[in-house]
């Protein structure tokens, strides 16, 4: 029983002078990640929130493309432009069929040095993860991971990255002082979803990577895909049904698969129900697992801690079912039942059957 | 290699640390072995700290202990349904230093005592479970843990493992725990700014608080409830008889619930926010219940020896003075070039004996007998109390001398001329 | 062989809280822990050691009572530990961190040439991510992040050959050590500790190295001055203007409160109920 590390104190909205080097970098940059033939839904949704920034700060939006030469890639260009952006820099190289980190990190950093950005977003995934680290590093800029919201400061043009600390318990938002450019990674699922324009079009810049394959230290043997049809899809799901620990033992997990199976929904759960290995850690959803955006979200014996929390309080609708009037879930779900979940779950189950049986009747 | 030292303790709580303590000070090469993460993480108290046990330890420990508030008044309260008949006793001598009382939080206390062993050159180790002892014949010659290669010798093994001891059990030294020997204690700790608490008990600074309660808060069961004013919270729970508990079907929880909302007690609660929740086992056998505390090789000190005197709530200084004794006879006996044989660890129990562990518990040795026989002192007493003070205080234009008479009417009511007097006499005998 | 394992000691933040009445963190009481992610990596470090023999240096950068956290590491198994704790390295984010342990790692390199660099893939309170990628970056060494599975070492050749954790499926890389690895969560179980780790542990002197000693000369590299990112500002996330509906009826009757829970829902989103009832199986 310790005393936790000192935090950083806060220090308050400063005023950032920004050296004349850097006050040349402008623009707003995506970097856009695709895997097998298909841009990943996240750089879509950070094109979406770019679009806002690039608009406050007056400055043009651009996605990174970087992938083999060919017909594919140079259609992500065309997916980034019609989810708005107005630049698009590509860099074709047969090095780059698959994710490496070194072609990677050196492709991103000459980009940016050669074009200046102010802002660099990526999708905070595996590949997002591993290259922002890098590319960072390199650069020597500041990076600010997993950001919930983005906002600017347009007195400082400074980008104000906010995210969760203390293991989720509270936000704090985070800025950039005298470098650039400003990086920040965001989860799948929290910024939603732009519409697709298709009348969009915009201009593509060409770049060349300039690397052999001998140079590139780490070689790729072989990719395994996964089985499909086993993956659970929570981040897409429309309706979701998770349990906690107020479930008390996992054979009453059946309630929600039950539930789940009439709906057709997805099941997920708390950290410490996938931690008891009670679910997959892939139904895991929070701060530390996946942030889902479903049209209706039914948290059972769940109290709804941040950690939670901050993963699925943007679902459209939120139902709670908790024995403790207590709990915090009753503070932003939208419609709670006070009970056990146990004997809860049979009906709500019983009562959405009836339900969609008179449904079809009515046809 | 299995290692071997002069002494392993078995526990890390306040008997295990006294005696590791002062071994390690004597220069004996001591080894203490705690199944929790760490020192205190498995224990649970109130919790009062009498500073007399701790002073014979730890002569300067007010410099660093972490205390919260040291106790100026100490109120007993008998209640009823919706009230109570309180005395309190407060007094500017102690608030004189040094202090006799502390309310103390028991994750921080043990901590700081497990560090002060450790300087003193004792080796610790933790989340490590001693699964049973190694004996030769009779005699115990070391410990087996959970861990691979698990095995430690030692000349002497002291076993301050707790009330639930199940070394001593699986040894064979004593009995499995019986529920009447045993209470069921809950309590929370609820956050509580300051200024609020001295406010509402009237104390400031460093000044704290402790209540002690009584009556039909434990519905008919032998038991008590307890509130201590901490610097930043307060510490309200409840205790009653294992076998009570299992008989009466209600759980410790919801005694506690029901004890909250009492109208006299959830006042004092306003304001808190609940931080903490947690359940032990307290020895309430007493003397009669005391197993064999030594043999070759191996004694037993604090809890796991069912050294707590129920009735003044003394526990944890038991646990250190026991603790400290058992250490002090294996250090005279090294330095006499004498062996850790029963025979000679019979001065161990022959201190306890000349202590006040032993003559208090001797004292009260039939308390928990009359006590539990005699649901009398939970139920109907407090009742009579209560109605009583609310006859006398409720000015009503009936004459006083009328007010007795009804008062002395309702006592032989309920409990009969001849059921007064053997309460008296019980009580009288009791206390003896 | 050589593995250097960087951890983190962090608040166990399962059991923060926040103070109900000053709104601010409650780090007292709450215990400190080895950050749990840097345990796969200590157990994949530790399986290695088993197959190929070798040593296993824990590295950490922290104020002093991250001591407890390196001997932790030493209980299962690991050979060596170094503390990095000096004034200089306060308000350190990602970058300054990196800088550090890279540093140290490199004074680690000078005593016995480092083979492999493991780290945990985030730590539960920074949740970023970085510091590994950024030491990766620092050190030039080869960068392999959300490895499930070491398939093999070759330290004659200098090659290690890994599983990584790619969005779809797995990856089968093959690069040069030194390489700098790090390990997905769920790889391994952590190995229970045996009593000779314990008691040596309990006696192991931790090297404990200031910023000169860990090989940092410029003090802006580290600490606030090395720190690209600032925290502006820390608040609690804005309760939601309107608590949930709690629906209540006579008898609080299951079925009852089902049925008027599903009425009142889709009364007021009628194309939720459209949405479920196109799912209707």
């Amino acid at each position: 029983m310790s005393e936790a590390p000192e935090v950083k104190k806060p220090m308050g909205k400063k005023r950032i002078e920004l050296d004349d080097r850097l006050k040349a970098y402008k623009g707003v940059w995506v970097f856009v990640e695709h895997e097998r033939g298909k841009i990943h839904p996240v750089s879509l949704e950070l094109l979406g929130e770019g679009r806002k920034l690039a608009d406050s700060l007056g400055v043009e939006l651009a996605g990174v493309v970087m992938g083999e030469p060919g017909e594919v890639t140079r259609s992500f260009c065309q997916e980034a432009f019609t989810h708005g952006a107005d630049l698009c820099y590509l860099m074709e190289d047969a090095l780059m069929a698959d994710y490496r980190n070194e072609p990677f990190t050196k492709g991103l950093t000459d980009l940016v040095n050669k074009y200046q950005p102010e802002i660099l977003l990526l999708g905070a995934t595996t590949l997002g993860r591993d290259l922002a680290g890098s590319v960072a590093t390199t650069l020597k800029t500041g990076l600010t991971a997993d950001c919930t919201e983005l906002n600017v400061d347009l007195e400082a043009r400074s980008l104000l990255a906010t995210r969760p600390t203390f293991g989720g318990s509270l936000l704090c938002t985070i800025q950039t002082l005298n470098y650039r450019p400003q990086m920040a990674t965001v989860r799948p699922r929290v910024m939603p979803m732009p519409e697709a324009d298709t009348t969009r079009t915009g201009q593509i810049i060409e770049d060349t990577l300039g690397m052999f394959e001998k140079d590139i230290i780490t070689k790729v043997l072989e990719f395994i895909p996964d089985a499909m049809q086993d993956k659970p899809q929570l981040p897409f799901a429309d309706i979701i049904i998770a349990g906690g620990r107020g479930m008390k033992k996992p054979e009453n997990f059946k309630l929600i698969w039950d539930l789940a199976a009439v709906l057709g929904a997805e099941v997920g759960g708390t950290r410490p129900v996938v931690q008891a290995g009670w679910l997959d850690l892939e139904r895991q959803v929070g701060q530390s697992g996946k942030t889902v955006r479903p049209k209706l979200y039914i948290a059972a014996g769940i109290s709804g801690a941040i950690q939670h929390r901050v993963g699925m309080d943007a679902s459209d609708v939120i139902i709670a079912i908790n024995s403790d009037p207590n709990a915090p879930i009753f503070d932003f779900a939208h419609y709670g039942i006070v009970g056990n979940a146990m004997t809860i779950l049979p009906q709500l189950t019983e009562a959405f059957r009836a339900h969609l049986a008179t449904a079809r009747k009515a046809g | 290699m299995a290692e071997k030292f002069d002494v392993i303790v078995v526990g890390a709580g306040p008997s295990g640390n006294a005696a590791a303590l002062r071994l390690a000070e004597a220069g004996l090469s001591v080894l203490q072995i705690e199944r929790g993460e760490s020192p205190g993480s498995k224990n649970v108290q109130g919790a009062i700290l009498y500073s007399d046990a701790l002073e014979k330890l730890i002569p300067d420990f007010r410099d660093d202990a972490p205390l919260e508030r040291h106790v100026i008044e100490q109120r007993m309260w008998v209640l009823d349904d919706d009230s109570f008949v309180g005395s309190h006793y407060r007094s500017d001598s102690f608030n004189k230093e040094p202090y006799n009382r502390y309310t103390m939080i028991r994750a921080q206390f043990d901590k700081w005592f497990s560090e002060r062993v450790q300087k003193a050159g004792a080796l610790l180790i933790c989340e490590t479970t001693v699964s049973h002892l190694l004996l030769d014949g009779q005699r115990v010659i070391g410990v087996m843990t959970d861990r691979q290669g698990g095995e430690i010798y030692a000349d002497a093994v002291i076993l301050a493992d707790g009330v639930n001891s199940l070394l001593a059990k699986k040894a064979g030294f004593h009995p499995e725990i019986k529920p009447k020997n045993v209470a069921l204690a809950v309590k929370e700790i609820h956050f509580m700014p300051q200024e609020l608490i001295e406010q509402r008990f009237g104390v400031k600074g460093d000044e704290g608080v402790v209540i002690e309660m009584v009556g039909k808060i434990t519905k008919g069961m032998m038991g008590t409830g307890f509130l201590y004013t901490n610097r930043e919270s307060i510490t309200i729970g409840v205790g009653c008889m294992l076998s009570d508990f299992k008989n009466q079907k209600i759980t410790p929880y919801e005694l506690l619930e029901q004890m909250k909302a009492h109208p006299s007690i959830q006042p004092m609660l306003e304001g808190g926010e609940m931080k903490e929740y947690t359940a032990h086992l307290i020895p309430e056998g007493g003397f009669n219940a005391i197993p064999n505390l030594y043999g070759d090789g191996w004694m037993i000190v604090g809890d796991a020896g069912m050294f707590v005197n129920a009735v003044h709530r003394e526990g944890s200084n038991l646990a250190m003075t026991t603790g400290m004794h058992a250490a002090d006879t294996l250090i005279e006996l090294k330095n006499e070039g004498e062996d850790f044989s029963a025979a000679n660890l019979k001065r161990y129990k022959a201190r306890l004996d000349e202590s006040y562990v032993m003559k208090d518990l001797k004292k009260y040795k039939n308390m928990p007998d009359v006590f539990h026989t005699n649901p009398q002192f939970f139920n109907d007493y407090p009742d009579l109390i209560s109605q009583a003070a609310r006859t006398m205080l409720t000015v009503d234009g009936v004459d006083k001398k009328t007010k007795e008479k009804e008062i002395r009417k309702s006592f032989r009511q309920r409990r009969s001329l001849f059921g007064l007097m053997g309460d008296a006499f019980k009580l009288w005998r009791a206390f003896e | 062989m050589h593995i250097v394992v960087c951890i983190k000691q962090v608040p166990d933040s399962a059991q923060i809280r926040v103070h109900p009445v000053t709104n601010t963190i409650m780090r007292q009481g709450v215990p400190a822990i080895v950050n749990p992610y840097d345990l796969f990596a200590l157990e994949e470090a530790l399986k290695l050691k088993d197959k190929y023999g070798g040593r296993v240096t824990v590295l950490t950068m922290g104020p002093p009572m991250a001591e407890a956290a390196l001997r932790k590491a030493i209980s299962y198994g690991a050979d060596d530990a170094v503390l990095v704790t000096d004034r200089a390295f306060a308000g350190s984010d990602t970058l300054a961190t990196s800088c550090a342990l890279a540093s140290a790692i490199t004074q680690i390199h000078k005593d016995m040439p480092v083979d492999l660099v493991f780290t945990g893939k985030q730590t539960i309170d920074g949740d970023t991510a970085q510091v590994g990628p950024g030491i990766a970056k620092r050190l030039n060494m080869q960068l392999l992040t959300y490895v499930s599975k070491v398939r093999s070492v070759d330290l004659e050749n200098h090659e290690i050959t890994v599983e990584r954790r790619s969005e779809g499926g797995v990856q089968l890389l093959k690069t040069r050590t030194p390489s700098l690895i790090t390990v997905l969560e769920g790889t391994n179980e952590m190995r229970f500790a045996t009593m000779t780790n314990m008691f040596r542990a309990s006696r192991y002197q931790i090297k404990i190295w200031n910023r000169e000693q860990a090989g940092i000369e410029d003090v802006t590299s580290v600490g606030l001055k090395g720190s690209p990112t600032v925290v502006s500002k820390v608040f609690a996330p804005t309760p939601r203007a309107v608590k949930a509906e709690i629906i209540q009826c006579e008898g609080e009757d299951p079925k009852e409160l089902s049925v008027t829970l599903l009425a009142k829902v889709f009364a007021k989103y009628p194309k939720l109920e459209k949405e479920i009832a196109k799912r209707a199986v």
